[in-house]
């Protein structure tokens, strides 16, 4: 096993991670912009390497400077978290190549999941199911109106680069597509990522489900458990659970069976996820992509499996076997405390001047700040993620009220009025919603 | 003169309008860009660009003049 890791991450991740770094007894090193110089993943670390200004293109994106980084600390490996470089297949490659142990799958694997067209294309070569919709990236408003007129509206225009819903929009008619295109068309600009876009077929009352996969360091690949991420703004998460209250036990065991399938098709090694979108009606799904990094809502499937998956992602980096993978037991929610308006969702950010955490059995709290801290504009909203686990899903539904009552944030906007509105609400708490199910709340 | 402010801190990602354009309700001014959001600030009234404020990469501040408009 190396004996130093990288954190070329940022906020609650890095926190995270250093955590189990650190818990293994090995040297943490975080990387910080101008602006995070002062939040509690820098001081909890090891060491810690100023990367550059605020602006993450100059920091966080900037992979000579992370390797830079990891040279003067003389760190051993790089774990890159979710986000930033994390799905970028050449700084993968850079790290090897610079004699450094990359924790995550093959610049491969990452190359040919990574890309939103390749991997469904990939997919369903591997008899996986997929939605229809583009096989080439689409280049301009005009020819994603002649894709679109052969898919049927209506239609999800997503950048084949991006994650975390960036970019992504449904268009019902031609109007709303040119406008869909021409976002994401900016989104991936701003990225400074991958400028392809795809177009889908747009499931109306899906469930998004998800399945934590993990490819071992022997060569087989295991699924771990799901997530239901149907609670959803703009296309970004909000809630996640595991179990899912909203697919039968069959479609659990072939939505399993599919993911393996699907990690085994690129030799996959390391954590990842491969989301699902599920018609909860038909009981049926389509392959929707595969994150090929940790998942910001990892610690669902770990608090129902006992799993730490960093660590797992640490021992099969280092070519080491992971502990007994165990059935789930037991339910889990994590709610995303994000520094925005609980009715617009607007951002917020500002400095905080109150951050008093709930605690209590059953709670565990993932936070990136503390009072005293600035949040500023230049990166996600992710303030914290409040995790609550029970024997049944009442359990940890009422575990959920009291930690929201229970966590107080003042100075930025945050949208934890906004969780306890959400489990009020019956449709929720009834366990059967699908992505729809924000916006029919505002 | 309408003035049009920010709403929250933000950077400023792109400069849509210019000075001298003729706005309808509704069109976009600037787009903001904050916690990976697009913001497009937005005419709340017809009129004419008299002044725009900031430049792109500018990091305003909730309240600040983003541009002027004339009616």
């Amino acid at each position: 096993m190396f004996e130093s890791v990288l954190v070329a991450n940022r906020g609650e991740i890095a926190r995270r991670i250093i955590r189990t770094v650190r818990r293994m007894g090995l040297r943490a090193v975080a990387v910080y912009s101008e602006a995070d110089a002062d939040l509690p993943y820098v001081r909890e670390a090891d060491d810690a390497v100023l990367l550059g200004p605020a602006d993450p293109r100059q920091s966080y994106l900037d992979a000579a400077k992370v390797l830079e980084a990891a040279r003067a600390s003389g760190a051993q490996a790089v774990h890159p978290g979710y986000g930033f470089l994390s799905e970028r297949a050449g700084f993968a490659r850079d790290v090897v190549a610079a004699g450094l142990t990359w924790i995550g799958p093959s610049p491969e694997a990452i190359e040919r999941m990574g890309d939103k067209i390749n991997a469904r294309n990939l997919m369903e070569q591997a008899g996986v199911p997929v939605a229809s919709g583009t096989r080439t990236p689409v280049t301009d408003a005009q020819q994603a109106v002649a894709a679109a007129a052969e898919i049927g509206y209506p239609v999800m225009v997503k950048t084949a680069g991006g994650g975390g819903g960036i970019g992504m929009g449904v268009a019902r008619d031609e109007k709303g597509l040119v406008k869909a295109f021409e976002a994401a068309a900016r989104a991936a600009a701003r990225s400074g990522g991958d400028p392809a876009i795809l177009l889908e077929r747009y499931i109306e009352r899906a469930r998004h489900v998800e399945v934590q996969i993990l490819g071992l360091a022997d060569g087989r690949v295991v699924a771990v458990g799901e997530r239901d991420c149907s609670v959803q703004r703009r296309h970004q998460k909000v809630v996640e659970e595991s179990p899912s209250p909203g697919i039968t036990e069959d479609l659990r065991e072939r939505m399993l069976k599919a993911a393996v399938r699907a990690g085994e098709a690129v030799g996959y090694r390391g954590a990842g996820t491969v989301e699902c979108l599920v018609d909860a009606e038909k009981q049926d799904f389509v392959f929707l992509e595969m994150n090929t990094r940790l998942q910001v809502e990892h610690p669902v499937t770990e608090l129902v499996t006992g799993i730490d998956l960093v660590e797992a992602q640490l021992r099969i980096a280092a070519g080491e076997p992971v502990g007994p993978i165990l059935e789930p037991r037991g339910h889990a929610v994590e709610f995303r405390v994000y520094a925005e308006d609980p009715k617009r969702f607007l951002p917020g950010p500002g400095k905080i001047d109150v951050w008093e955490e709930p605690a209590g059995e059953g709670v565990r709290v993932d936070s990136g700040y503390a009072a005293g801290n600035m949040v500023t504009p230049f990166y996600d909203p992710l303030l914290a993620k409040l995790c609550v686990y029970g024997e049944t899903r009442a359990e940890a539904l009422d575990r959920a009220r009291r930690a929201i009552a229970g966590f107080t944030v003042t100075g930025p906007k945050n949208n934890l009025p906004f969780c306890a509105e959400l489990l009020d609400r019956p449709e929720f708490a009834g366990g059967d919603y699908d992505t729809g199910l924000v916006s029919r709340m505002r | 003169m309408a003035e049009i402010r920010a709403e929250m801190v933000a950077n400023v990602w792109k400069i849509i309008a210019a000075e001298g354009d003729t706005v309808e309700e509704g069109d976009t001014i600037v787009i903001l860009e904050s916690m990976k959001m697009e913001i497009p600030v937005l005419a709340e009234d017809p009129g004419v660009v008299a002044q725009i404020k900031v430049a792109e990469g500018d990091v305003v501040q909730e309240g600040d003049l983003i541009a002027l408009l004339d009616d």
